[in-house]
C-alpha cells in the first residue's frame, strides 16, 4: 500500500516536473510546478516528517509560487510576442544543461547516502518537537548563517524598491 | 446499527457532519447577510419566499444554477473552470482540523473526538490552505481574458501575501504561549480558570493586540470590506469575477462564506477558547451523577458554545461589512506592511519577554 503510494507521488512527480519545462504557456509551467510542491510534500508525508511538508506547502506554494505566477500574469505572454529562438541558441541550451548534468553526475555519484539501521532509527524525528530540538541544539550555527543570509537579501530587496529622490510612481 | 459502532465509521460521519455543517451555515450566511444589511440599513430585507424569508438561499441557489453558462470566446477554458472550483475546494479543506468540541465517551467504542482529523501541525495545516486560497481567485482573473479581472487577481495575489505576514507573525505570539500546533491543544489549554471562573483562561486576555493583528488579517484574507479591493466594483466592475455566471460565480461567493465560517471558527479555537465556557468545571460536577454522562453533557453544551462563539464572528464580519466603506489601495498596503507587521513583530517580543520574566514577576507579588 505505502509503496503504491509512494511510485504514483513519484510518478506525479516527475510528469508534473517534465511539464514545467515542456508546456507552451508559462502560467501552465507555473501550476505544474505547484504541483510537483505538492507531490513533493506527499513524500515528506510518507516519511512522516509533517512539519516539513506543510511549510513546503505554505512557503513554496503558498507564498513563492504566488509571486512567480503573479508576475507571469504580468507579461501578457501569448503566441503573437513568443520570441522565435535561433537554432544555435537551442543548441547553446543543450550543449549548457546537458554539461550541468554530467557534471551533477559525476558529483553524485559517489556519495554515500547514510543509511538507516532499523534499530537506531527514530520515526518521530521529523515531528515539530524533535526537529526543533536538532535544529537548535546540533545545527544552530547554520541556522543562525542562514537567518543573516536572509536579512541580507531582505535588505537588498528593501534597497532595490526604494523610490529614488526625485521619481514619482502616480 | 452495529457496523455503525466503530471509531473508523463514527469518525466518517463526523467528518460528513461537519461538512455538511458548513455548507448549510455558508448557505445561510447569504440569508443572514442580507438580513443584517437591510436591519442596519432599516429595511426589511428578504421576506417572500417561505416564512420571513428563510427560503430565499434555496432561491437563489435554483437561479443559480439556471442562468446561463457562459465562458468569454477567449477565456482559457480549463482554467476558467477550475478557478472557482479551486476556489471552493481550499476553502472546505480548512474545517478538517478545527476542534468543534471535546470528546464523546460512547459504551463499547471508547473516547471520540468532535473533529475531522487531529494532527499536530493543525495550525500550520490551516495556514497552508489559506496561503492556497488565492489560487482560485488569481487563476479564474487570469484566465478569464479580461483587464479587470486581471487587475482583481493581482490586487488578490498581493493582498494575501502581505496579509499572510501580519497574520503568521501574531499565529506565533500564540504558539509561544502555548508551546503547541495542534488547535486541540490550544484549545484545553485555554480550558483553566481565569479570576476563579473555570473554563475562561482564554488567550484573548493575553494577546489582546494579536487578536486585533488577527482579526484584522481575516478580514484582508476573506476578501470582506473594508478590504474587498479585488472584487471592489466601483473600480473594477466585479474584479475577479467580472466575466463570471451562473453557478461558477456561486462557487465565488459561496466560498467567501465558507472562508469567513472557518476564520471565525480559527479565531474563536485561538482566542475565545473553543469549546470552553465559563463555569464548565461546575456544570461538570453538578449536571449529573454519572460522570460519564456529564462528560458527555458538557462536551455537547461546548459544541453548541463554539458554534455560538462562530455564529458571533460572522454576526461581526457582516455588521463591519454594512458599516465600514472600502479603504484606497495604498492605505491598504500601508496598514499592513507599516502598521500591523511592525506591531505583530512587537507584540512577539512583548510575548517573549512576558514568558521569560513571568516567574520572576509572579514572586514579586
Amino acid at each position: 500500500m505505502i509503496q503504491n503510494v509512494f511510485y504514483f507521488l513519484t510518478f506525479l512527480t516527475l510528469i508534473s516536473a517534465c511539464m514545467v519545462v515542456f508546456s507552451r504557456n508559462p502560467v501552465y509551467s507555473v501550476l505544474f510546478l505547484i504541483l510537483t510542491f505538492f507531490s513533493i510534500s506527499g513524500h515528506y508525508i510518507l516519511l512522516n516528517a509533517q512539519f516539513l511538508a506543510a511549510v513546503n506547502i505554505i512557503v513554496y506554494a503558498g507564498a513563492i509560487m504566488v509571486l512567480f505566477l503573479f508576475v507571469i500574469m504580468f507579461l501578457n505572454l501569448n503566441k503573437e510576442t513568443e520570441t522565435q529562438k535561433s537554432n544555435i541558441s537551442k543548441f547553446a541550451a543543450v550543449i549548457a544543461g546537458g554539461l550541468l548534468m554530467v557534471v551533477m553526475v559525476a558529483a553524485l555519484k559517489d556519495v554515500d547516502a547514510g543509511t538507516y539501521t532499523e534499530a537506531g532509527f527514530n520515526s518521530q524525528i521529523g515531528m515539530v518537537q524533535n526537529l526543533g530540538m536538532v535544529l537548535f541544539k546540533n545545527y544552530l550555527l547554520p541556522f543562525e548563517l542562514a537567518s543573516v543570509l536572509f536579512l541580507v537579501a531582505m535588505a537588498g530587496a528593501v534597497m532595490l524598491g526604494k523610490k529614488e529622490t526625485g521619481e514619482r510612481h502616480f | 446499527m452495529e457496523f455503525l459502532l466503530n471509531p473508523f465509521s463514527i469518525n466518517a460521519l463526523i467528518i460528513l457532519a461537519i461538512f455538511g455543517l458548513t455548507l448549510f451555515i455558508a448557505t445561510y450566511c447569504t440569508y443572514a447577510e442580507r438580513k443584517i444589511a437591510a436591519f442596519i440599513q432599516d429595511r426589511v430585507g428578504p421576506n417572500r419566499a417561505g416564512p420571513l424569508g428563510l427560503a430565499q438561499p434555496l432561491a437563489d441557489a435554483v437561479k443559480m444554477f439556471f442562468k446561463e453558462e457562459f465562458i468569454p470566446a477567449n477565456a482559457h477554458k480549463f482554467l476558467f473552470v477550475a478557478g472557482p472550483s479551486l476556489a471552493m475546494l481550499t476553502a472546505c479543506m480548512s474545517s478538517a482540523v478545527i476542534p468543534f468540541g471535546n470528546t464523546l465517551i460512547i459504551d463499547g467504542v471508547g473516547e471520540i473526538r468532535l473533529q475531522g482529523i487531529e494532527v499536530n501541525i493543525g495550525m500550520l495545516y490551516i495556514f497552508g490552505v489559506v496561503a492556497l486560497g488565492v489560487y482560485g481567485i488569481m487563476i479564474g482573473g487570469w484566465a478569464s481574458n479580461n483587464k479587470f479581472s486581471l487587475l482583481g487577481a493581482i490586487r488578490a495575489a498581493s493582498q494575501n501575501i502581505s496579509y499572510e505576514l501580519a497574520m503568521g507573525l501574531s499565529i506565533i505570539a500564540i504558539l509561544m504561549m502555548s508551546g503547541s500546533l495542534s488547535l486541540r491543544e490550544i484549545t484545553l489549554q485555554q480550558g483553566g480558570s481565569f479570576l476563579g471562573i473555570s473554563g475562561l483562561d482564554w488567550n484573548i486576555f493575553y494577546q489582546p493586540l494579536g487578536f486585533i493583528i488577527f482579526l484584522t488579517c481575516a478580514f484582508a484574507e476573506t476578501n470582506r470590506t473594508p478590504f474587498d479591493l479585488p472584487e471592489c466594483e466601483t473600480e473594477l466592475i466585479g474584479g475577479y469575477h467580472t466575466e463570471y455566471s451562473a453557478m461558477k460565480l456561486g462557487l465565488y461567493l459561496f466560498a467567501e462564506y465558507v472562508n469567513i465560517i472557518v476564520a471565525s471558527a480559527v479565531m474563536s479555537v485561538l482566542y475565545f477558547g473553543g469549546f470552553n465556557f465559563p463555569g464548565q468545571e461546575w456544570l461538570r460536577a453538578n449536571i449529573a451523577s454519572d460522570p460519564t454522562l456529564a462528560h458527555n453533557l458538557v462536551t455537547i453544551i461546548g459544541t453548541v458554545v463554539f458554534f455560538g462563539k462562530i455564529f458571533a464572528f460572522i454576526f461581526f464580519f457582516m455588521w463591519v461589512r454594512w458599516t465600514l466603506p472600502r479603504f484606497r489601495y495604498d492605505q491598504l498596503m500601508h496598514l499592513g506592511w507599516k502598521i500591523l507587521i511592525p506591531l505583530a513583530m512587537i507584540n512577539v517580543v512583548l510575548t517573549g519577554a512576558a514568558i521569560l520574566f513571568w516567574p520572576q514577576l509572579k514572586a514579586m507579588f
